[in-house]
């Protein structure tokens, strides 16, 4: 936990940014008793390299992926050992490498394209919307386009409005993507790992604060052939009191209040998404007919989000067994602000989850004894 | 096509830039977290300050240029000879550069505009003396053919629109050369990534009449089963990429095919067409300096044919063309008289032996006239003068001038051409009434290929409208078989 806040000192972090680390890193330490632990970064790039290495169709493409190992390090050591046929460092141009890559994959090729942040994706999203997605239907079948988009999405800290947008709900929109996000370094392995396999592209959404995080991971997390299933959602922790949807970052931020919420006797069920589309309905709706109550989490825009297709469906197949109104916790419907108070406003905090479980379960305190 | 991939890429991994990586070192690993903008450095910081200062030594310019006459040092000056400053270079990383003490700036346009390559003049006379790649009369005749049947099934497909009988058409009028003559210089195993005004190209490989009729149709036999909107061809097996209606994106995508041909040392390239309009796009210029990068065995085949819609290339671009924009990416390149057909031949056979052998893209700009409207949505006598239409239309359609050529060396008659002409006709009235029999897609069709395997909220959504469909018949249409 110590070794995660000293790498972000080292990088000349603000204090800001620090206090937005420190409950994070609380999370680690409810795992400590596990006997091996990885981090994220690790995990992706040992997802990388296992596919480069079964596989010599699937190469890397992106900006700094290769003789700079990659501007957050996911490609370490893969130029060494793949050469620069397999790891390309391209001229930045998002559009050029992400239109090149589409095509490798039309004839052939499984590229995997790194955009430095989703952000930069926008500049390319004509190929991933009108190509990847729609050639396999439009040519039916005669085109398909196994191909990767990967890298990281949603806020950082202290980036400002073009560095910390989440795309979750854009690209779900969107018949022909699969879209996932990870959350912790089992998912990271196993996702990427089925991504690279897919035969459909794939939007792979990762999260920059949780690249050094660490976590325990099985043995057979560890073993080359692990892979998780897309369209299938991960009950983090169970409970029967009220369901909480979350993904990526906002699934530590759950379980902390999760935490919390146990201790003032109301059992949170935690459920991790992974995969945004195919959504896993079947597995929100049992939750929510077994609890009854439902939060979602993310930290995008609330307008058309994710939150509010998981409502939608638990609308249209469970809403005989709701005992309250769903609960949607969202980012601020504004460009994110760099300063670093309203920035942490723009954000969903645990407290603001612990909030709306407790006014779901009629157990609210005053609005403004909590303001 | 994508079944026989051989995999054998791994096979050329080439470690160039492993010895640059040792001077380079391992990079800071604390910086991690905070280099999610563009600018870190990625060559060593002293280099990066030197690219951006623009001159040299201004020992003889103003007082207020010298201040940074000193501040080069990694990219030290170097003499090559003893005549002093005249012959000193800037060493920079990709290479030496010469200096110059006029302060001159490069010409927005070179003085003469780049010469279009022809072979044939306006009357189908050979022009002498002229290099060209030679065409055997059986080749000539079958382009000439081919050339005919494009024209023809234009012409029916075009008014079968006028009737109402299709949504929407796109004619090659006046570009039937560069269709054919490209297409006739190529490899079968070459990949086709098309625009869509590039139909013959398909012609030429053998995709039958009813195959272009069943797409227009949009019948079940259409091998994209009625998904797109006619003209949108495409077929796997004659190596031609489907149509996308957005601009330009097949050029990037077309150097991704030829990384792909490349990484898997196929004796192949890959051919890609597009519009003037389209070089607009940010695509085009992303294309050709990946391309370049890359060292990608794609030819880029631009039809410059003066207006996209109706803008006409005045307001498209201020340079020389299309031509001109290879060198600044490091392309080669040539302008051809795109109503030339046996020029076009000898120019795209050239390119393409040049793209496989030496693994580097080619830029061709084919100029000529769109003498069709832009589609069948289109009225272009509305901005642009009739009599410019006339003038191309009849004195210099490429199909004439290439008949008189066969003409003038006794492979071609009058009779020859009548022929052709009326069986044309038939063939394609004929595969029109086929087409429109066909019964349309099924049901099915709407939810198959949106992902290699259907999740099952698709198949939730297919067996509701099954069921819904079921229960109200007579509130769905009789045509769409269940």
């Amino acid at each position: 936990m110590l070794g995660i806040i000293r790498q972000k000192v080292g990088a000349g972090c603000s204090s800001a940014m620090l206090q937005r680390i420190r409950p994070v890193a609380s999370v680690c330490r409810s795992y400590s008793s596990s006997a091996k632990e990885m981090t994220v970064r690790d995990a992706l790039n040992s997802a990388l390299d296992e596919e480069m290495s079964a596989d010599p169709k699937v190469f890397l493409m992106g900006e700094e992926v290769g003789e700079y190992q990659g501007a957050y390090k996911i490609s370490k050591g893969l130029l060494d050992k793949y050469g620069p046929d397999r790891v390309l460092d391209t001229p930045i141009t998002e559009a050029g490498f992400t239109g090149i890559g589409v095509g490798a994959a039309y004839y052939g090729l499984k590229p995997v394209v790194e955009f430095m942040t989703f952000n930069f994706s926008m500049q390319a999203i004509d190929h991933i919307i009108n190509s990847a997605a729609k050639s396999n239907y439009m040519s039916a079948s005669q085109i398909n386009v196994p191909i990767v988009f990967r890298g990281p999405n949603g806020a950082a800290a202290g980036v400002g409005a073009q560095h910390s947008q989440c795309y979750a709900a854009w690209f779900a929109a969107i018949p022909g993507l699969k879209v996932l996000t990870p959350y912790s370094s089992e998912d990271a392995r196993g996702l990427l790992k089925a991504a690279i396999r897919d035969p459909d592209p794939v939007v792979f959404l990762e999260n920059e604060l949780l690249y050094g995080e660490s976590f325990p991971v099985s043995a057979e997390v560890l073993d080359s052939s692990f892979c998780l299933p897309i369209g299938k959602a991960k009950i983090e922790r169970e409970g029967k009191d009220i369901t909480i949807t979350a993904f990526s970052k906002m699934v530590g931020y759950a379980l902390q209040a999760a935490e919390i919420l146990a201790k003032e006797g109301i059992s949170a069920e935690v459920i991790n998404l992974r995969s945004i589309r195919p959504l896993d309905r079947a597995t929100i709706n049992t939750s929510v007919r077994k609890t009854n109550r439902l939060v979602t989490v993310e930290e995008g825009f609330p307008q058309h989000g994710v939150g509010a297709e998981i409502c939608t469906s638990v609308v249209e197949e469970s809403f005989g067994y709701l005992d309250a109104p769903v609960e949607r916790i969202a980012g601020a419907d504004v460009p994110m602000p760099y300063a670093a108070n309203l920035e942490r406003l723009a954000l969903p905090q645990v407290e603001d989850i612990v909030r709306a479980a407790k006014r779901a379960c009629y157990r609210s305190v005053p609005l403004a004894a909590s303001a | 096509m994508m079944a026989a991939w051989v995999r054998n890429s791994a096979n050329i991994m080439i470690n160039r830039f492993k010895s640059k990586m040792g001077s380079l070192g391992m990079t800071n690993f604390s910086s991690w977290s905070s280099s999610f903008t563009r600018t870190f450095p990625v060559v060593p910081a002293s280099c990066a300050q030197n690219l951006r200062i623009p001159v040299g030594d201004f020992s003889n310019s103003p007082a207020h240029f010298r201040f940074c006459s000193y501040r080069f040092e990694s990219g030290k000056a170097e003499t090559l000879s003893d005549d002093g400053d005249a012959n000193q270079v800037l060493d920079l990383p990709e290479g030496k550069v010469k200096f110059s003490y006029e302060l001159s700036f490069i010409s927005e346009s070179a003085e003469e505009r780049e010469c279009c390559y022809r072979v044939l003049d306006e009357n189908g006379k050979q022009i002498l003396p002229s290099s060209y790649v030679e065409v055997s009369p059986e080749l000539s005749v079958k382009m000439y053919s081919e050339m005919v049947m494009l024209q023809t099934m234009d012409n029916i497909f075009y008014e079968a629109q006028r009737q109402g009988r299709i949504s929407f058409y796109v004619t090659t009028a006046g570009e039937e050369a560069i269709n054919i003559a490209s297409a006739a210089a190529l490899a079968f195993d070459d990949i086709v990534l098309p625009q869509y005004r590039e139909p013959g190209v398909l012609l030429w490989r053998g995709f039958t009449l009813q195959e272009f009729a069943n797409q227009c149709f949009g019948n079940k036999a259409d091998y994209g089963k009625g998904r797109q909107m006619p003209i949108h061809y495409g077929s796997n097996k004659h190596n031609y990429f489907t149509i996308s209606s957005t601009i330009a994106t097949q050029l990037p995508q077309a150097v991704g095919v030829a990384y792909s041909l490349k990484m898997d040392r196929k004796d192949a390239c890959v051919v890609t067409y597009f519009g003037d309009g389209g070089t607009s796009e940010g695509d085009f210029h992303a294309a050709l300096n990946f391309a370049a990068v890359t060292e990608a065995p794609v030819i880029f085949i631009c039809r410059n044919n003066g207006w996209a819609i109706s803008t006409p290339t005045s307001d498209q671009f201020r340079s020389d063309g299309v031509v001109v924009k290879g060198r600044a990416y490091g392309i080669r390149s040539i302008r051809v008289d795109g109503n030339d057909a046996l020029a076009m031949y000898s120019a795209v056979s050239a390119a393409r032996e040049m793209a496989v052998s030496e693994q580097r893209p080619i830029l061709i700009e084919a100029l000529t006239y769109r003498v069709g409207h832009h589609s069948t949505s289109d009225d272009s006598t509305k901005y642009r003068p009739v009599d410019e239409i006339e003038r191309w239309k009849i004195e210099r359609d490429p199909v004439t001038r290439f008949r008189k050529w066969i003409e003038s060396n006794g492979w071609w008659s009058e009779k020859a051409e009548i022929e052709a002409r009326n069986s044309a006709r038939k063939q394609i009235l004929h595969a029109i009434q086929e087409a429109e029999k066909v019964e349309k897609p099924p049901v099915a069709d709407m939810f198959t290929d949106v992902y290699d395997c259907p999740p099952s909220n698709l198949l939730e959504q297919e067996k509701l409208l099954r069921e819904t469909i079921k229960r109200h018949p007579q509130d769905y249409p009789s045509d769409v078989p269940v």
